[in-house]
């Protein structure tokens, strides 16, 4: 593997010439020659869906950039109120639909928190294993779409391709590509399929390889790095404020992550595995990050398929799901950063209450500060290293 | 010398013309789909395991170029509400028309050229660059922010990159003496590699240098990745090209494929020899010719397209800095060499 180990020093300076650009526009009169409104969106390929960024232009200088949001609402939280704790699955599922498996895993742990029960261990170890392939789905996606927002149309075919591998893997053990609905409160609906452990073995080492790939097309090449080197550098004092976290926060030199520092869920206490950090917290720096992380993801699998217990998958359960009183916060680490519930029961088959935190909510809301004084390509480049899913922001 | 002309003079002037104009009129859409079909669909499904463009009508998906004719003509013509009707209409034949008066001096064979201008290089480049107008006509008449600064960006594009574009270009009229396209390509047939005269001496060879900063400016010439600023997908959408739809944004894309087509030829002629290929004179050169010239024009478009599909695109900033801090005096770094050793030897 051709990675390096440790984050690569610093090595750039900040450019103090865009917000001197800016003064000048505002104090010389003669020049001014007003500012343009672009609407970035709804409707716009570079975010993802129905983000819509009100930008003010000076020529193709940012002056101020508005992030709104609302177009996809879906008001899952009021919905929660109106099901049942096993029905509730199949609307998280679809908050962050990249990786689904990891929206589903911090509702069903509070829920099992409330009840006191605890999933059997093989049903722990499968689930780790389900989270860290679709954050590997996630992140494969973001490797090469991350290309095509700099202008790079190849990666991101591949990442789609390689993608597919482990989509096919959560299929073959769960029925569904996208939405799995496959957790249940207390366990998981099935065992693994014959022979999934070995399948996903080389798979893999097939999403290893991708990324050796995508280190060398992309994160090698000089004109990316020309594009993403010193663009949206979010200072670790500032992201930490906005509610910035994941990958995005990681990226920033803040040595943070839920699966180690949280209260311990899943199987992560038992796993070895590293938390990479870059110091610079540029957008080439989150490109890095996930990159790693995305190794690191494979290692876990490959580690957690090495000590997989054997036993029952499910505990034992009542017929009908009806959760003690009580409330409980439950946040893990997604794929887009820090996923959490706060869910409040009143002892009913469904939850009073339920507020949901998700990642990118919190990532898109530095935008306004992020964006100022960048031109508009940067705009494009950072919006797709911040890396946020629509559904995620929304809800 | 040869039966062809004979038989041009023996038709009349009127008749030729109207011939080689219908001839050139069918070469811009037939080498831009050849480039569409080899580059765009082939050689970019195989580069990115795209698997649609392979498939439609069974052998190597051959039927996809066809459906993708049939659909733009298909397509409802759109003209914005706000836009400016008439030069929203003219600004695609403008961009064609660049095109055709390109072609008009590229020589395919001892006696096949259109018009054998004595300042064929010189013509070449500056009728390619009357693109542009129909680029900034495009995004003013479409009244869409996007297509604006799609277009401005280009007009800034075009204007940077014609300079590196006519500085590599000097070095090859310095060597050959002569601008006349048909004159650097006949020079190229005399002189020896290493005592070896049998290849003669393509100015590949003594202009690598200049034929670098060719491609690399022909590049952005024509908007392609790495310099594809202009119709950036992933910002502007598509740029200048935005509000157009069906025929009129099929005049587009048999523009730009048609200009790299035209690139192509004029690289192939200036640097790999044109229409020439050793030991083949007179009437089997003019047979020939053509079938010589397109293979090389391909190689050329090879790369061209190679770096297309890998290559992400540079800001517009960066892009004009390469232009002028680095391509620019090379350029002209290139000419100096070149004429230093003109005088030596």
């Amino acid at each position: 593997m051709s990675t390096t180990d440790a984050a690569p020093p610093s090595s750039f300076q900040v450019d103090r010439a865009a917000m001197r650009h800016l003064a000048d526009a505002q104090v010389n009169v003669e020049l001014d020659t007003g500012d343009m409104i672009l609407n970035l969106g709804p409707q716009h390929p570079a975010t993802h869906g129905t983000l819509r960024l009100v930008v003010r232009l000076d020529g193709e200088r940012v002056i101020s950039a508005d992030p709104v949001i609302g177009y996809m609402h879906r008001g899952y939280e009021k919905l929660t109120e109106f099901r049942t704790y096993p029905q509730i699955t199949t609307l998280i599922n679809r908050i962050d639909w990249l990786s689904s498996f990891a929206n589903e895993v911090p509702f069903m742990t509070a829920a099992e928190q409330l009840m006191g029960i605890e999933a059997p261990p093989r049903a722990t170890y499968i689930r780790t294993v389900l989270t860290e392939l679709s954050r590997i789905a996630t992140f494969l996606l973001f490797l090469g779409e991350m290309g095509l927002q700099v202008g790079a149309l190849t990666p991101a075919f591949y990442g789609f391709r390689d993608r597919e591998y482990v989509l096919n893997l959560i299929e073959a053990a769960t029925g569904g590509r996208f939405h799995p609905n496959f957790n249940r409160i207390g366990g998981l609906k099935d065992d693994l399929p014959w022979g999934w452990i070995a399948e996903c073995r080389s798979t893999m080492k097939i999403v290893l390889d991708a990324c050796d790939d995508f280190e060398d097309l992309v994160l090698g090449n000089e004109i990316f790095r020309a594009r993403t080197r010193g663009i949206g550098i979010i200072p670790a004092a500032t992201g930490a404020p906005y509610g910035v976290s994941g990958s995005n926060l990681r990226a920033s030199g803040v040595d943070w992550d839920l699966r180690r520092d949280a209260r311990p869920y899943l199987a992560y206490p038992d796993l070895d595995f590293q938390v990479w950090t870059h110091p610079d917290g540029d957008s080439y720096s989150r490109y890095w990050v996930r990159l790693q992380e995305t190794r690191e993801s494979a290692r876990i699998v490959l580690q957690c398929l090495d000590g997989i217990p054997a036993g029952p998958i499910m505990a034992k359960v009542p017929r009908i799901i009806k959760v003690p009183a009580g409330e409980t916060w439950v946040e893990t680490e997604n794929p887009l950063g820090q996923m959490g519930y706060y869910v409040i029961s009143k002892g009913a088959t469904g939850p009073f209450r339920v507020k949901i935190r998700s990642a990118s909510f919190s990532n898109v809301s530095i935008l306004p500060w992020l964006l100022r004084g960048v031109y508009v390509p940067d705009v494009i480049t950072i919006l797709a290293s911040l890396y946020f899913i629509l559904g995620d922001i929304d809800r | 010398m040869t039966a062809i002309p004979t038989l041009a003079l023996s038709i009349g002037w009127g008749t030729t013309l109207a011939i080689k104009t219908l001839i050139i009129l069918a070469i811009i859409p037939l080498g831009a789909l050849i480039l569409g079909y080899v580059f765009l669909l082939k050689m970019m499904s195989h580069m990115q395991s795209r698997l649609g463009p392979m498939d439609p009508g069974g052998f190597h998906g051959w039927y996809q170029l066809v459906g993708d004719g049939l659909k733009f003509l298909q397509k409802e013509d759109i003209m914005p509400a706000q836009s400016d009707r008439r030069v929203f209409a003219a600004a695609p034949a403008v961009v064609v028309l660049s095109t055709f008066l390109v072609f008009l001096v590229i020589p395919v064979g001892p006696d096949l050229v259109d018009k054998s201008l004595n300042v064929g290089v010189f013509y070449a480049l500056a009728v390619s660059s009357l693109s542009v107008i129909g680029v900034l006509m495009a995004g003013w008449a479409s009244a869409n922010k996007y297509a604006l600064l799609g277009a401005l960006r280009a007009a800034a594009q075009l204007i940077a990159y014609e300079l590196p574009l006519l500085l590599a270009v000097v070095g090859v009229v310095i060597q050959a003496g002569t601008l006349s396209l048909q004159g650097i390509v006949l020079s190229q047939q005399h002189g020896a590699i290493f005592g070896f005269g049998g290849l003669g001496q393509p100015f590949i060879l003594t202009q690598f240098f200049g034929f670098a900063l060719f491609l690399v400016a022909a590049q952005a010439e024509l908007t392609q990745t790495p310099f594809d600023m202009p119709v950036a997908e992933s910002e502007l959408v598509a740029g200048y090209m935005v509000e157009y739809t069906g025929f009129r944004f099929l005049f587009f894309f048999i523009g730009e494929f048609g200009t790299a087509f035209g690139f192509a030829a004029i690289a192939a002629t200036l640097f790999l020899g044109g229409w020439a290929l050793p030991g083949v004179h007179g009437t089997w050169a003019d047979i020939l010719g053509p079938g010589v010239l397109f293979i090389k024009l391909m190689a050329v478009a090879f790369l061209m397209f190679w770096v297309r599909f890998t290559y992400p695109r540079l800001r517009e900033d960066q892009l004009q800095a390469l232009a002028w801090k680095v391509l620019i005096p090379l350029g002209l770094a290139n000419i100096l060499l070149t004429g230093v050793f003109k005088v030596a030897f």
